[in-house]
């Protein structure tokens, strides 16, 4: 035998085939009746066929295979975290939902050995009729937990997720602030020996966020315990995982110790190993985002607006998003994270950050908007753009990471001395001049 | 002793039963959470279960008792007859439609975790039943109101609850996941609910049936059950017809079988198709 006792779970050659289907010829955002009606009796024909034969129904006229996972095998040993990265659509929720049986692979087999549990969304199965305390006890029975567990544990839940106030409340009066931190404060009290856990950190604010962390970690680090952690939270996933899997496009691109993992997704991005010409754009089919926004461009830019890859630190830095709104959304926040070459976030920023009088305009369609990041703030090296469009505390829009990635010359100092220093002789993230006095006392 | 579980395709579980037996308290909750959401924010409450059914009666006797004349069975009164059909149709049809669309509104829950997908459907079926069990008020009302006691043959009517339920739970699950993939079947339930209440022995006896057309008639599996209640209800006024009701309830059986071997079939790529 090739596994050894500790072993966890053991994946192999794990795939998954989708059929998608493509509207030929209908690129025009307006057809006429004549044109619908002629596809409706074409594409009639076809799903009659379908349904005779007992396939399933595709939209679309063009029809082709497309494989979400290939190939895929990996071992994880009892109690060992490890974290799964990669962009959006590189096949890591489908990875979990397989692990998770909720969908089966075309091929490939995965063995588990201890009890399962899989947290891919927070708050599953609340009833918006029920009250918190019902929806407790709800949603921890999805998840698996018998009744008296959730008794057992039924005040440490409202404790964490502080809505004792509304337990007897209907979910749906909640803020949703609220909910999903109840959502988060039932599944942290999960106590399966395997735990599958899909992006839950990147929903509430802040200070729930690092509590959440803080849950995970006292999660992971307890004996025994297997996680499989997918977050786009790279620090995170550095701080958890004692392993990490780098997916793309369906297929493992490495796998290894978290810290060379995080870098080698970092640094093979879209743009591959060439240096950035400061744009990155985007089709309107592949733009991310959903139907009511889309990304469509980001840039890093010299206030004069010239599109570089390389800054020197003694002038400012501007960022620009361009996107397309189709709804107007007062809770809408744009933004980005800033990261450096280990994929550690320096900041993020939001036009909500402002007071709002100050917030820029959002217009039904095209949109693009500049932040300037002030000169002699970063330091010398390489940053990563990763933008974050979301509305405030519910859901993210657009959370993609590393687009874009420039270059800082440090040359900001107005000292004789600093002029002589190298970037590598300066260290800290952001290099920031400060002001200096004697004091009398 | 650590368990050890193998997903492959097409791998259906060799513990199937035993699994669902393992997921027993989330049907029970699940079953819970549609019975107290069911009639949540509306005035009346419970009362729905009690008022739709008793309105239906009212219709159905002045329809086929005041205007088409139709016989009553022996000298039970019209409506307590027609109450006896409505009360396994009723459940029949609700259970029949919130079952069928019982995967596809808990969309959310399918694609998010894993459970044994049978539970859904059939908790749905619960939901009506409950209702089935507080309609069965009016008539002991009705009974009380023509002064008429049932014989010793009421003694069968949960024999006859118990083929009612699985009657809907059959077609029930194969239109499922019918609907799952095709979601034209939204919209034939309620052609099939509106039929069968007028080809189902519901607002008559089937009695007026024609002798020869009386087999036929009875591969309706819902004319064995409400056949069956009358004879259970009526106590000695109604003559239960044996030939029918075998009939009824070995077609009960085929679509039980069938349902679930459909349901079993589909169970894994639901998530998927959904």
């Amino acid at each position: 035998m090739r596994s050894a006792l500790n072993t966890a779970l053991i994946v192999e050659n794990v795939s998954k085939r989708y059929l998608i289907g493509h509207q030929s010829g209908q690129r025009e955002q307006y057809p006429t009746l004549r044109d619908v009606i002629a596809r409706e009796a074409r594409n009639f024909g076809r799903r009659a066929a379908d349904f005779v034969r007992g396939r399933q129904i595709v939209q679309g006229d063009e029809i082709e295979e497309f494989w979400a996972l290939k190939d895929v095998s990996f071992e994880v040993s009892r109690g060992k975290v490890v974290g799964i990265v990669g962009r959006n659509g590189a096949g890591k929720s489908t990875l979990l939902k397989i692990l998770s049986s909720i969908i089966e692979p075309t091929t490939g087999r995965v063995r588990i050995r201890g009890r399962i549990a899989s947290l891919l969304d927070v708050g599953t199965g609340f009833h918006p009729e029920l009250t918190g305390r019902e929806n407790i006890y709800l949603n921890g029975a999805i998840l698996g937990m018998t009744k008296a567990e959730v008794s057992r544990k039924f005040d440490e839940i409202v404790d964490f997720a502080s809505v004792d106030k509304f337990l007897d409340t209907p979910v749906k009066r909640f803020s949703s602030g609220m909910a999903v931190r109840l959502g988060f404060a039932v599944a942290a009290h999960l106590e399966p020996e395997i735990l599958v856990v899909d992006e839950v950190l990147a929903v509430g604010d802040a200070e729930f966020q690092s509590r959440c962390l803080g849950k995970m970690h006292a999660v992971a680090t307890k004996e025994n315990r297997t996680v499989l952690f997918v977050s786009h939270n790279l620090q995170a996933v550095q701080s958890l995982c004692d392993r990490a899997i780098l997916l793309d496009t369906g297929r493992i691109v490495m796998e290894g110790g978290t810290q060379q993992v995080v870098a080698r997704y970092l640094s093979a991005g879209q743009y591959g190993s060439q240096p950035s010409n400061g744009q990155k754009a985007w089709s309107v089919k592949t733009a991310p985002g959903n139907a009511e926004l889309k990304l469509t461009a980001v840039r890093v830019l010299s206030p004069n607006g010239e599109p570089s890859g390389t800054f020197v630190s003694d002038c400012d830095v501007c960022v620009e998003l361009d996107f397309v709104a189709r709804e107007m959304n007062a809770r809408l926040c744009v933004g980005f994270d800033l990261a450096n070459a280990e994929g550690i976030t320096l900041f993020r920023t939001y036009q909500t950050d402002l007071p709002p009088e100050r917030w820029p305009p959002i217009k039904i369609g095209h949109n693009s908007w500049r932040c300037t990041i002030p000169k002699g703030l970063l330091n010398g090296g390489e940053f990563l753009v990763s933008p974050r469009i979301g509305i405030h505390n519910i859901a993210w829009l657009v959370h993609e990471d590393a687009v874009l990635r420039f270059q800082i010359v440090l040359r900001h100092g107005v000292s004789p001395l600093w002029n002589s220093l190298t970037e590598a002789d300066r260290p800290g993230l952001v290099a920031p001049i400060f002001d200096w006095q004697s004091v009398a006392h | 002793m650590i368990e050890e579980s193998i997903i492959e395709p097409g791998r259906t579980k060799r513990y199937y039963w035993l699994e669902l037996w393992r997921y027993r308290e989330l049907f029970r909750v699940l079953a819970w959470r549609d019975v107290s959401v069911r009639y949540k924010q509306t005035v009346i409450g419970f009362g729905w279960a009690l008022v739709r059914p008793f309105l239906t009666m009212l219709v159905l006797t002045a329809v086929f008792r005041g205007v088409a004349g139709l016989p009553s069975e022996g000298s039970a009164p019209y409506a307590l007859m027609v109450m006896a059909g409505i009360l396994p149709w009723t459940f029949f049809s609700s259970a029949l439609s919130d079952a069928s669309n019982s995967l596809v509104t808990n969309t959310n829950l399918i694609s998010k975790v894993y459970f044994p997908r049978l539970i859904i459907p059939t908790a749905a079926v619960v939901v009506s039943f409950v209702d089935f069990l507080i309609s069965f008020a009016i008539a002991l009302a009705l009974m009380a109101w023509y002064r008429f006691l049932p014989g010793w043959q009421i003694l069968f009517l949960p024999l006859f609850v118990a083929i009612g339920f699985l009657a809907s739970l059959g077609p029930a699950l194969w239109i499922t996941v019918l609907n799952v993939k095709y979601r034209d079947f939204r919209y034939v339930i309620p052609f099939i609910v509106q039929f069968g209440l007028y080809i189902s022995p519901v607002g008559f006896s089937s009695n007026v049936v024609p002798e020869q057309w009386r087999l036929l008639y009875s591969l309706n599996p819902m004319v064995g059950v409400i056949d069956g209640f009358r004879w259970c209800m009526l106590g000695g006024q109604s003559q239960i017809y044996l030939p029918a009701l075998w009939l009824s309830l070995a077609i009960t059986a085929f679509l039980l079988w069938f349902g679930i071997r459909r349901f079993k079939k589909m169970e894994s790529g639901i998530a998927d198709l959904i």
